[in-house]
């Protein structure tokens, strides 16, 4: 295409007054900007100082822990629902007879490796005894692999700390708990357990 | 004037002495210049913890630099392949010391819900992550959590001569680093 070519359309620049040549409106638009930004609210969550604000602890799926009967046992029955559903199979449980005559099986050891958990709640959803359950502590972090493979202790220690704040869900609706006759323990014991003592270390960070 | 001394050092009181280990770690832990090896989802997260609302600045890791040359925290948010592996290994060999990893995320950490052949069944097979952050994929506030308590372990245990570098569990993961075979090579 040579240049005398009628097809082409030759447009000139604009022409810049005083105030263009100078870049005076957009440098003062520039600053408009700057100073908006200055004056606007601040946006920041400043985590370590500030929490961030969770809409409804009680749906939120952060650690895991296992939620303890009247009597102060595990609720769990070792039924392997939840190992089943788990899309990441990081739940182990090794289920044994159980010695008390309300259940045939309860869990000799129940780990949960938080490391390849998703943390999708699948395993809360399918507790048929409302034994597992997330809580809604969300800044877990660790040094390595092995503390991060929580194991029955340290899940019933998350439930002693939270349980207060997070009810667990058949409290909460009222539903009546399967395991709360039969145990041949004395109804005056059945009242929780007073003083929530850390029996493993949770490295959560509370604020 | 004269200043008092302090019986037990012989200094003047307007002498402060400290180790320089500690100098150079509280110098290290609060410039803290991360590499972002994010190949999934973990990978918004991260954004997110950089920007405005989160705002990684505040620890001084805000300078995301895409050379490793100028990083000494990698960040690794996602899976891992076995096909990537060769780039990350090379990628964290060419960052200088003193460097850090924080393992971000289910997949980076363990592989996650992706237990198969291809993909890698954690990185610290491969290279020693200093911090595990669990989450799929977790919150900023955590990654800024594991931050702190990268930073924190900085300060406690970093030396100036680096020698926490050379602990028997970090050389093997750099022995990991030389037994792997260079995938297309």
């Amino acid at each position: 295409m040579k240049s005398q070519d009628p097809a082409i359309r030759w447009v000139d620049e604009p022409k810049l007054g005083l105030a263009g040549k100078m870049y005076l409106p957009l440098f003062l638009q520039g600053l408009t900007v700057t100073t908006k930004h200055l004056v606007s609210p601040k946006v920041t969550v400043s985590y370590p100082d500030q929490e961030p604000q969770i809409d409804n602890p009680l749906i939120y799926r952060g650690v895991h822990r296992l939620n303890k009967d009247a009597q102060g046992r595990v609720k769990c029955v070792a039924c392997f629902l939840c190992a089943t559903a788990c899309p990441a199979h990081c739940i182990d449980i090794v289920g044994v007879e159980s010695p008390w005559p309300d259940r045939e099986k309860y869990p000799e050891s129940f780990t949960i490796d938080e490391l390849r958990c998703i943390f999708c709640g699948m395993c809360e959803e399918a507790c048929p005894v409302d034994a597992i359950e997330l809580t809604s502590l969300y800044n877990l972090t660790g040094r390595s692999r092995e503390e991060m493979v929580f194991d029955k202790e340290k899940l019933l220690s998350v439930y002693e700390a939270t349980k207060d704040a997070e009810p667990m869900a058949s409290v909460r609706h009222g539903l009546p708990t399967p395991s709360s006759e039969g145990t041949g323990a004395p109804q005056s014991a059945a009242p929780p357990q007073a003083s929530p003592v850390l029996q493993g270390d949770v490295h959560t960070h509370s604020h | 004037m004269a200043v008092a001394t302090n019986p037990q050092t012989g200094l003047p009181d307007n002498v402060m002495v400290s180790r320089l280990d500690a100098l150079a770690n509280w110098c290290r832990k609060n410039s803290l210049w991360p590499m972002p090896f994010a190949t999934a989802c973990c990978g918004i997260e991260l954004m997110a913890t950089g920007a405005s609302r989160h705002d990684l600045a505040r620890f001084g890791a805000e300078v995301f630099r895409f050379s490793p040359r100028q990083c000494d925290l990698m960040i690794v948010a996602g899976r891992v392949v076995m096909k990537m592996l060769p780039v990350l290994q090379r990628i964290w060999q060419q960052m200088p010391e003193p460097k850090w990893c924080i393992s971000m995320g289910a997949c980076a950490s363990t592989g996650g819900v992706f237990d198969t052949y291809c993909v890698v069944q954690g990185i610290d097979r491969f290279i020693p992550v200093d911090m595990y952050v669990p989450g799929c994929p977790p919150r900023p506030e955590q990654l800024i959590q594991g931050i702190i308590d990268l930073q924190d372990k900085i300060q406690r245990e970093g030396t100036l001569s680096g020698k926490e570098f050379a602990l028997p569990q970090r050389q093997q993961r750099k022995r990991a680093l030389v037994e792997l075979p260079i995938i297309g090579q």
